[in-house]
């Protein structure tokens, strides 16, 4: 060890083993991978959720089924809202690129709409589930559709707080870096968001009423 | 705590005089717990220790710093499992003869779930989380992790659910259900108390932290490694440690869910896991081993590589097989998903299902296999020197392929409807995990003590702590597997036959053997730290090959003055025989991460969520949850969170460096 710290060889040696002239590494390099790793994790609990209601989705408990229950008309509205906020999250990066603040910001705030618009729908859904009597006591069925859909919907309010955010630190601080990352980051949450309500509306909603 | 339905007042929820343990045992542990808190805040308050405390280690944001509060947390942790077991050996060696032993059923069930979560939780995951967190960004030559405030933050969310577990101690009770709480018996008709509740809200809070430092230190291998370090030039430990955590991160959110529909069927009355209205707790079983057995191979999977750097290293070769062990531990992360079934093959799945998880378990011996061929061929012909982390691993390879072997026998469906629930499972289960994970940690701590701290660790006590816990485990454990055979069962309070109390008497004294190993190990470390400027060394004490040796000991904040380029593996090794001085002149300011309370701060408001919900404080717990979120979103505002090294402090750092080098150090 002492030999070859103090064997004084040419410098070449040591430029071939050691980075001499190194430049600052740029902030949030790993940060997008680690947020899709983040989602993929996120992802796992939705198939948890998906996966018990594979398995609960036929308990009625001589209960309500989902013929009785889903009003398909309502869901295809709510689907629409959500659909339609992930083409104007898209428009809100679209602009962000060309670096226009305003516009940005229009954008995100219709996607927030948009969202509360799915919630608003989904709670309305809710509690007039609830008020026929199918709650989620009922059944293993409905224990299984009200956690699955609640879990989307928690994640979707959660969504529409961190769009908040995000649009203050833009107006406060401007599209930066910092914030151009984040925004990316809420986008693939976002859409990520669409994708698994894709597969509510087929598992869930679709597919029930065939059952 | 009785099973009376409980009071609830809107101020305290289900807290009230009752929820006291009415236990003598308890009380006399809480004035000694009391005491010698008493002390230690009194100490750090008389030697004003809680300024540098809170800016030099609780808001650091320093992997090394984080890893050595991860292996204190699972010190202290550690020990509070190990009483829980030798509680239980003294019951068990006790009850005979008519005697009801000293534990009532209430407190013994408590104590054998108590002892299994923390064991696991709380002990075993702190320490490899810590081992990783210390040795991985500086074998791969990084200055920190992707996400150095993340990795903060995880500490003290890992470090909130152990406070809750220990808070159930004094107030309340903890579960008494096994440690996987399955349902019927955690549901709210039968546990009706807060132990259960305590149990969910403690392994959801540490859950979060361990999923996100998994993400954090799987992003840190991919993205941070030194230039020219190519996957087959990545050190073996880095490797078992990215496997570990791709599983981190694909098994922990499973564990997430299935906790949480347990607790919505007993906060809202769902019914998932219920008996009726068309629940399964059958469904329940199957999540919670998805999540289960994915986790032991979690816990393995990094002790594996450190048992690999600690072989080569003191054989003085290269590993044998380097190749064939990434492949075998790929193949084991992978597997360890196809086998959740064999924990429960008597639950009725049928032949064919239970035929493919019994294959697929066995299939898994076979890396396993490869590994243990792969050191035995790098011992062969080298120049062994027995320190202490090499004795640790030759114990393990002894042990670990006997419980390795009974592992195979459980595999065998039929053989394991016999022996299934019984001690014959305990002995199997502690054989690996104490042959293997812990074990492995003591390998671990005796290899990289002297890194972290520049002086090594006493030998002499360290060889006492060795033999005791040698023997004391075979003398704990064997008996085990003789009365499962003879179909003693598991989680037993009192036992008619006395032919058994022999058997259990053995066991005990083992338990003390390995209470005196314990001991002698927490003298190894006060004795090592008295006699620190004896037992002082340089850089790289074990003639070590991979980068973490490159620095100094302990290494500077920023790691490495000049990021290493890496050629081939071993890379200090190949740096060492071609005579590559360390760069002495030229330095750079650094650019670092900026310690943030941020972390301790969120985790303790997250400490007040939990224990309001286990005791229903519906405000204490709206409340709690809104500052969290709410401290969340201030922290976001904080953009600006690095800082630079000046060129000349890195500069005089360095000098010192090269002066000690010259003494020899």
């Amino acid at each position: 060890m002492s030999q070859s710290v103090t064997a004084d060889s040419t410098g070449d040696l040591t430029a071939r083993y050691f980075d001499l002239h190194e430049h600052d590494h740029p902030e949030g390099g790993s940060t997008m991978l680690g947020f899709w790793i983040y989602l993929m994790s996120d992802c796992l609990i939705f198939a948890m959720l998906f996966a018990a209601y594979a398995v609960f989705g036929g308990n009625y408990a001589a209960g309500p089924s989902p013929r009785d229950l889903f009003d398909l008309d309502l869901i295809a509205l709510n689907t629409a809202m959500l659909l339609f906020s992930s083409i104007t999250y898209g428009f809100a990066m679209l602009e962000m690129e060309k670096g226009k603040v305003g516009a940005t910001q229009m954008w995100l705030a219709i996607t927030g709409l948009f969202g509360a618009a799915f919630l608003a729908i989904e709670l309305y859904e809710f509690s007039h589930l609830i008020h026929l009597g199918a709650g989620p006591q009922r059944s293993a069925f409905l224990s299984s559709f009200f956690t699955l859909v609640g879990t989307h919907g928690l994640h979707v309010t959660f969504g529409i707080i961190w769009l908040v955010t995000l649009m203050v630190q833009v107006a406060k601080k401007g599209l930066i870096q910092a914030n151009k990352r984040r925004l990316m980051c809420l986008s693939l949450f976002w859409h990520f968001l669409d994708v698994i309500w894709i597969g509510v509306f087929t598992f869930v909603y679709l597919m029930g009423m065939l059952r | 705590m009785t099973s009376e339905p409980q009071h609830w007042s809107f101020l305290l929820g289900k807290l009230g005089p009752d929820s006291i343990p009415n236990e003598p045992i308890v009380w006399a542990t809480f004035v000694v717990v009391a005491l010698g808190g008493v002390a230690l805040i009194g100490a750090l308050t008389y030697f004003r220790l809680w300024g540098y405390l809170w800016k030099e280690w609780f808001t650091t944001v320093d992997h090394k710093k984080i890893g050595i509060m991860y292996m204190i947390l699972g010190l202290v942790m550690f020990t509070r499992g190990f009483a829980d077991a030798i509680m239980m050996r003294l019951q068990q060696a006790w009850a005979f003869n008519g005697s009801e032993g000293y534990l009532n059923a209430h407190h013994y069930d408590q104590i054998f779930t108590a002892h299994g979560v923390i064991m696991i939780f709380f002990a075993a995951m702190p320490f490899i989380t810590g081992i990783m967190n210390y040795v991985v960004p500086l074998q791969i030559g990084a200055r920190d992790v992707s996400f150095p405030f993340l990795n903060n933050f995880s500490f003290w969310m890992t470090t909130s659910g152990a406070v809750l577990v220990m808070a159930s101690l004094f107030i309340g009770e903890f579960a008494q259900t096994g440690w996987l709480a399955y349902p019927p018996v955690s549901s709210l008709a039968y546990s009706p108390n807060v132990g259960v509740d305590y149990y969910i809200w403690s392994l959801q809070i540490a859950g979060v932290g361990t999923t996100l430092s998994g993400i954090n230190l799987v992003v840190t291998i991919v993205k941070m490694r030194a230039p020219g370090m190519s996957w087959m030039k990545l050190p073996v430990f880095t490797w078992t440690s990215l496997c570990s955590n791709i599983l981190i991160v694909a098994s922990f959110p499973v564990l997430t869910a299935v906790l949480a529909l347990l607790s919505l069927d007993r906060y809202v009355g769902t019914n998932f896991f219920t008996n009726d209205f068309g629940g399964s707790p059958m469904m329940y079983v199957n999540l919670i081993w998805i999540w289960g057995h994915p986790e032991v191979y979690i816990l393995i999977l990094p002790l594996f590589g450190v048992f690999s750097e600690v072989t080569s290293t003191f054989s003085g070769k290269r590993l044998f097989g380097y190749t064939s062990m990434v492949y075998a531990t790929a193949a084991i992360m992978i597997l360890s998903y196809l086998v959740w079934l064999h924990h429960f093959f008597t639950m009725g799945a049928g032949a064919s299902v239970n035929s493919f998880f019994g294959i697929t378990t066995m299939i898994i011996s076979i890396p396993t296999g490869a590994k243990l061929f792969n050191w035995l061929f790098t011992m062969y012909k080298g120049r062994i020197r027995f320190e202490l982390p090499m004795m640790w691993t030759v114990a393990f390879m002894l042990t670990f392929v006997i419980g390795g072997m009974t592992g195979v026998m459980l595999a065998v469906p039929p053989a394991d409807f016999v022996l299934h629930n019984s001690l014959f499972l305990i002995a199997h289960f502690h054989n690996v995990i104490i042959g293997g994970v812990v074990f492995g940690v003591f390998a671990a701590i005796n290899f990289w003590w002297p890194k972290a701290f520049g002086f090594k660790l006493d030998p002499f006590w360290g060889k006492v702590s060795f033999w005791c816990w040698v023997v004391g485990f075979w003398f704990a454990f064997m008996p085990l597997y003789i009365l499962g055979l003879m179909g003693v069962t598991r989680r037993m309070r009192v036992f008619d036959d006395p032919s058994l109390q022999i058997w259990f008497v053995i066991a005990g004294l083992g338990a003390v053997i390995i209470a005196v190993g314990i001991g002698a190990m927490l003298v190894q470390f006060a004795v090592s730290i008295l006699n620190r400027d004896k037992l002082r060394v340089g850089g790289d004490p074990w003639n070590g090959r991979t980068l973490e040796w490159a620095t100094t000991s302990p290494p500077p904040d920023y790691n490495f003055a000049f990021t290493p380029v890496v050629h081939g593996l071993d890379a200090w090794d190949e740096m060492k025989r071609k005579g590559v001085a360390l760069p002495s002149s030229g330095f750079r300011p650094i650019h670092m991460p900026s310690n943030t309370g941020a972390g301790i701060i969120l985790a303790g408001i997250a400490t007040v969520c939990g224990f309001a919900l286990v005791w229903h404080i519906w405000w204490l717990a709206a409340v709690s949850f809104a500052g969290l979120i709410g401290s969340a979103i201030v922290h976001t505002f904080n953009y600006k969170r690095d800082y630079h090294i000046p060129a000349e402090e890195v500069a005089a750092t360095e000098a010192e460096r090269i002066r000690l080098a010259a003494q020899g150090a």
